[in-house]
């Protein structure tokens, strides 16, 4: 058998990571999917990011295999993990490709939609929104990642804090050394460390 | 050292699609590309562009993407390697040259990359660039993983070099935008010489003079080569066969579709029942390669995007075998099996390949799929796109929006292909009323410019970016000049190809590479051409709509109003605010203003909040680009800007 099966709990293991553009969603797929790589693993990501800078949802199916490639597309239902960077998206996603076992890490910084800036829709209540939810998932996580980041002085290094939690929940083997690696190789050498500390305070996040 | 770069043979690298075709062509020991941005397809020119330098390339951005494939295809005849990139719909741009270019043959290896968008999720058209290859008589390669994807390109450019002729390797979406895992080929060494041979004798395909005729002898000895194609794809690595011995059904599929046909069999558990056909070479099908496996089953599932290309090709090749291998029951498009518009997915092929098996497949209890549904239609409110926050287009279509409504005569714009053509939405106020080409918008005005003897005197404007003002507007514009057209024609200029990235295009003073080079100036071409031309900054709302109202009501024949402002995610302005925004809460009338939430209900900017709890306008301090546009509008002087030093 291959060593590196265990780790996973499902083959493929389905990951979506999901936002709105400009929220650094590519980014985390990508950092995510170079650190699952380096453990010996397939990796299977599928983007859509056409809209990803005007205001759309913005997806990524992050696959994660044993044995082989798979579909840069998450079957209907067959997710395992959802990593949102703003909560309705959370809820979006759930719809299609959820189900009752499923884990969920969803930063609360809201983002509105045009519809609701003018008025002709609502923004749900926060409390409403987890509870919905928790209601769709096995175990969620809610962050205000966001928050933090701006705390650090730029709101985009919430998708790192978001990667960094979601190595404190221990679902995936996804180390600090594994992380610190892979930024290593994506971001100039002066930002390292701001990714670095972005991730620990993600950590510490999820840690109760 | 560029990613595309690092590593070694063997290696293995997590690859986007198009940083797998990059570093095939690389691989092949391309010399020159060329390409026009174009979504899904860009990444693809960028990448080589960033190591030209380094592997001693020749890239550029062309001006469109005909000229791009002239400009590959002098290299070919100079004896070099050349790849020529473009979205799906640039392959109509080039077709009058492609069709000429298949007709005269190629010399050093030329291979054409069109990346289609199935389900349009950055276009406003669906169309396939494959029924091109069978039009005009190429080959036509299709990669059906990553893999397949690095190794298709040296192939391609072998191919190329066999027959002498264009060959095509179409991508779609879901594989140039995806990734996966990647094993390396080797990089070449060693640069090649450019010689353009033209004293030979007329008819000798590599020393003498290239053209299309004589035709029918030319036309001859292109389907010679096609039938040679077909002799080499029987053979061919790239067509693979996945499946028992014996299956009961056979599914023929391309691209992405094999990873969504491979996800179906195994969530419906029906390893022992299908085997799939990987088509690595859809057209010149090899007949004996199609026939063997059509002989295993009695029925036949087509599974492509988007059009039934693969389909009918493989139903021509099964009506000419029926004497020998008897009748097959087809699935596909054609019958219904699967839809003919839009994307496949895993879950389109599983429930066309259940209804095939006669089986049933629930993906989602119904009782989790009611909860969700209930959950989104409360809680999810729809995201339709928008300008960015701080996008000088938003400011831009206000202004003439509001020109439109004062001008009172039911004036239109005609649209163009751009991030600016989200002005047919709520985000650019509707303002667009048509929209087709790169160019069109420019010659739909030029047209509706001539009508004024039937009586209609509606003032006509049409948009253009900076990038689509080279690629399609001059010829369009040249003509509404010639024919003194009644239009006004407003360029947002952006400075950059921005949808796409950035990328350089003619009014531009750096080159693909990074080169400094001459930059061509619009307003001087629209003088030229004898068009009264305006300049101004579209955050000026004030300006900007003195100067547009005055054109439209006062001025006859061909006006130009070039409305320059940096696109708010460049390099220039990206993360760099020109104001602080704040809002004085005491001076925000909230709904007792008469301007009746002018900045969040009309202008919905982004950056805008409206907090309903203390009935008043916020600045979402996240969100905001800081443009200070929202404070030109607000009646009360309750949004308020101070320049960021």
């Amino acid at each position: 058998m291959n060593p590196t099966r265990s780790i996973l709990t499902a083959d493929p293991y389905n990951i979506i990571i999901t936002g709105v553009g400009g929220q650094g969603n590519v980014l985390a797929s990508r950092v995510l999917g170079n650190m699952l790589i380096a453990l010996g693993l397939h990796i299977t990501i599928g983007e859509t990011f056409g809209a990803s800078q005007r205001g759309g949802s913005v997806m990524s199916h992050l696959r994660v295999s044993s044995q082989r490639d798979v579909s840069p597309q998450i079957p209907r239902g067959q997710a395992h993990l959802v990593v949102s960077l703003e909560p309705t998206e959370a809820l979006r996603v759930l719809k299609e490709y959820g189900n009752a076992q499923a884990f969920v890490l969803c930063n609360m910084r809201p983002i509105h939609a045009i519809s609701v800036i003018s008025g002709e829709t609502q923004y749900p209540e926060a409390e409403q929104l987890k509870q919905w939810v928790r209601d769709l998932s096995q175990k969620a996580w809610f962050l205000n990642a966001t928050d933090a980041a701006m705390a650090m002085g730029n709101p985009i290094f919430g998708n790192i804090m978001l990667v960094g939690a979601l190595s404190g929940t221990g679902l995936l083997p996804l180390d600090r050394e594994l992380f610190a690696a892979a930024i290593g190789r994506m971001v100039p050498k002066d930002k390292i460390d701001l990714n670095l500390t972005a991730f620990d305070k993600g950590r510490e996040m999820v840690k109760e | 050292m560029s990613y595309l770069l690092q590593g070694e043979k063997g290696e293995r690298r997590l690859f986007m699609g198009n940083e797998a075709i990059a570093r095939g062509a690389l691989e092949a020991g391309i010399a020159v590309a060329a390409g026009y941005p174009g979504t899904p397809s860009s990444e693809i020119i960028e990448n080589l562009a960033k190591v030209s330098q380094q592997r001693q390339l020749y890239v550029e951005w062309s001006v469109n993407e005909k000229v791009a494939l002239e400009v590959a295809t002098a290299a070919s005849l100079a004896g070099l390697r050349a790849l020529c990139v473009m979205k799906q719909n640039g392959v109509n741009v080039a077709s009058d040259f492609l069709l000429h270019l298949a007709g005269s043959g190629t010399r050093g290896g030329l291979v054409l990359v069109p990346c289609d968008d199935p389900g349009a999720l950055s276009s406003v058209n669906e169309g396939e660039s494959r029924h091109f290859a069978r039009m005009i008589e190429i080959p036509l390669l299709e990669p059906g993983n990553f893999q397949d994807a690095r190794e298709m390109i040296p192939y391609a450019f072998e191919l190329s070099e066999q027959l002498r002729t264009l060959v095509m390797v179409r991508s779609v979406t879901r594989l140039s935008h995806a990734s996966g895992g990647v094993t390396l080929g080797e990089l070449p060494t060693g640069q090649p010489k450019a010689f353009f041979k033209h004293d030979g004798f007329i008819l000798d395909p590599l020393a003498g003079a290239v053209l299309s005729a004589p035709v029918e002898y030319k036309h001859a000895l292109q389907q010679e080569k096609i039938r040679n194609a077909a002799e080499r794809f029987e053979d061919c690595p790239f067509n693979t066969y996945t499946g028992p011995p014996k299956p009961e059904v056979l599914i023929f599929t391309s691209s992405a579709c094999n990873l969504y046909s491979l996800e179906a069999v195994r969530l419906l558990q029906a390893e022992s029942r299908v085997g799939i056909v990987k088509m690595g070479t859809t057209w010149p099908l090899p007949p004996r390669f199609v026939e063997k496996y059509l002989r295993l089953a009695g029925k036949i599932l087509i599974v492509e995007e988007v059009l039934p290309f693969l389909e009918e090709n493989v139903k021509i090749l099964a009506a000419e075998l029926a004497p020998t291998i008897g009748a097959k029951i087809f699935f596909g498009k054609r019958d219904g099996t699967l839809p003919a518009t839009g994307e496949m997915n895993p879950d389109r092929v599983i429930t066309g390949l259940a209804k095939v098996l006669g089986i049933s497949y629930d993906p989602m209890p119904a009782a989790y799929a009611q909860k969700a549904a209930a959950a989104v239609a409360g809680g999810a409110p729809d995201r339709d796109l928008t300008f960015c926050p701080g996008c000088p287009h938003r400011a831009a279509f206000w202004t003439i929006h509001n020109v439109l409504q004062l001008d009172h005569r039911q004036g239109f714009v005609c649209g163009d292909i751009g991030c600016y053509s989200l002005a047919m939405r709520p985000t650019g106020f509707e303002t667009l009323k048509t929209l087709h080409s790169m160019g069109s918008g420019t010659g739909l005005a030029s047209g509706f410019g001539m009508l004024k003897p039937f009586g209609m005197d509606q003032p006509v404007l049409a948009v253009s970016g900076d990038s689509t003002f080279f690629h399609a507007v001059l010829p369009a514009l040249a003509n509404a000049a010639h024919h003194r057209a009644n239009i006004t024609l407003v360029v947002l200029d952006n400075g950059g190809t921005a949808m796409t990235g950035f990328q350089p295009h003619p009014g531009l003073e750096v080159d693909a590479a990074g080169h400094t080079v001459q930059s061509l100036d619009i307003t001087r071409i629209c003088q030229a051409m004898g068009a009264e031309v305006h300049t101004c900054d579209p955050f000026d709302l004030e300006t900007t709509q003195t100067i547009l109202l005055e054109l439209l009501q006062s001025k006859q024949g061909l006006k130009v109003l070039i409305l320059k402002q940096r696109c708010a995610l460049s390099p220039e302005r990206k993360g760099r605010r020109m104001y602080e925004m704040r809002i004085d809460a005491a001076k925000c009338r909230g709904e007792n203003c008469g301007c009746n939430r002018l900045c969040t209900r009309v202008f919905k900017c982004p950056g805008l909040v409206w907090d309903k709890a203390q009935g008043v306008s916020r600045i979402d301090e996240v969100i905001c680009a800081g443009c200070g546009v929202c404070a030109s509008l607000c009646p009360a002087g309750a949004i308020q800007k101070e320049a960021v030093q």
